[in-house]
């Protein structure tokens, strides 16, 4: 029972994605062709409002379900990691149109197909993990 | 109703997404979608073949949860919360989009050409299917994040790291979308 909130977040999140089409293939299309503000204003919104939202929780003026301190935690130092490993993500991204949670998300909305995007999704994965102390860091 | 049933606009999205990521600090997890994919190479045996997959998988089940949870919200806001009404695309797209052999643009989620039974039968649509997916869980991992882990909670706890990732995410996908797509289609 103690996972119900964490598939109720999830069922919000689902339908957030929806009504909002960032799960569009179309809309991450116009975003990367700079033809539409929409996906701008999602993502900027979005920062913006998690931004206010850490701030207040770092005065301590909001706190988590056991009383203690909510922050995000850091991300390890580094560049290519990120810049390298951001590119070949975003090259997937505009191909697909959809992001990890949005891959799931399709599958729920009827697109089926979409399980084998997840299956290699996870394969990639996979092979990210076997060949990770060769790649530059 | 009809304000539901309808697209929501960017500026109602937004801050709910940021909410989701409010909810989830609160319940002491961070918000991050593409480490599900790492779990389930874990729940699948890869521990066997590297490291990286050797952790206790059992205390992520909490974000397959939320995984559970997003299929099902996609089915709910699809059959139930919807009007049938199409993505109002900038025209442009969609005139463009119909030089490369898109019908339809905006009708539905994501494009038949790509996505339906058809495509997937021929070779090089599955092939693109195959390829996006390798792209998106090899870069994911790379980069330690994708966009909710990064351009969502990173960006909005100002870590620089997070802007890098998501200076690539968009180096990437305009690659893509501006050469790549192009040649493809």
């Amino acid at each position: 029972m103690k996972f119900i909130k964490f598939l109720l977040v999830g069922i919000f999140f689902g339908i957030v994605l929806v009504k909002s089409e960032a799960v569009s293939w179309y809309r991450i299309y116009e975003m990367f062709r700079f033809q539409s503000f929409h996906m701008y204003g999602i993502i900027g919104t979005a920062v913006a409002c998690g931004i206010l939202f850490l701030q207040i929780s770092k005065k301590g003026y909001l706190k988590s379900i056991k009383g203690s301190f909510i922050s995000v935690p850091k991300k390890e130092d580094g560049f290519k990691k990120y810049i390298i490993g951001g590119t070949i993500f975003g090259l997937g991204w505009a191909l697909i149109g959809a992001c990890p949670g949005p891959l799931y998300i399709l599958l729920g909305t009827g697109v089926y197909s979409m399980i084998i995007v997840i299956a290699a999704a996870i394969f990639g994965t996979f092979i990210y993990g076997v060949l990770k102390d060769k790649l530059p860091h | 109703m009809e304000y539901i049933l309808n697209p929501w606009p960017w500026y109602v999205s937004g801050p709910l997404i940021a909410l989701v990521m409010a909810l989830l600090l609160y319940f002491e997890k961070t918000f991050g979608m593409s480490s599900n994919l790492k779990t389930l190479c874990a729940i699948g045996g890869a521990g066997k073949f590297s490291n990286f997959f050797k952790f206790n998988w059992k205390e992520k089940t909490w974000n397959l949860t939320v995984v559970l949870g997003a299929i099902i919200g996609g089915y709910i806001a699809v059959h139930f919360l919807s009007n049938g009404s199409g993505t109002d695309l900038n025209p442009e797209t969609v005139i463009e989009l119909q030089h490369m052999g898109f019908e339809n643009s905006g009708a539905t989620l994501v494009p038949d050409e790509m996505f339906n039974f058809e495509a997937v039968k021929s070779l090089k649509g599955l092939s693109l299917l195959i390829i996006g997916g390798l792209l998106v869980g090899f870069g994911t991992r790379y980069a330690d994040g994708c966009t909710s882990g990064h351009a969502i909670a990173g960006l909005s706890s100002l870590q620089k790291p997070s802007l890098v990732a998501v200076i690539g995410f968009f180096v990437g996908g305009l690659i893509m979308a501006n050469l790549i797509l192009p040649l493809i289609f």
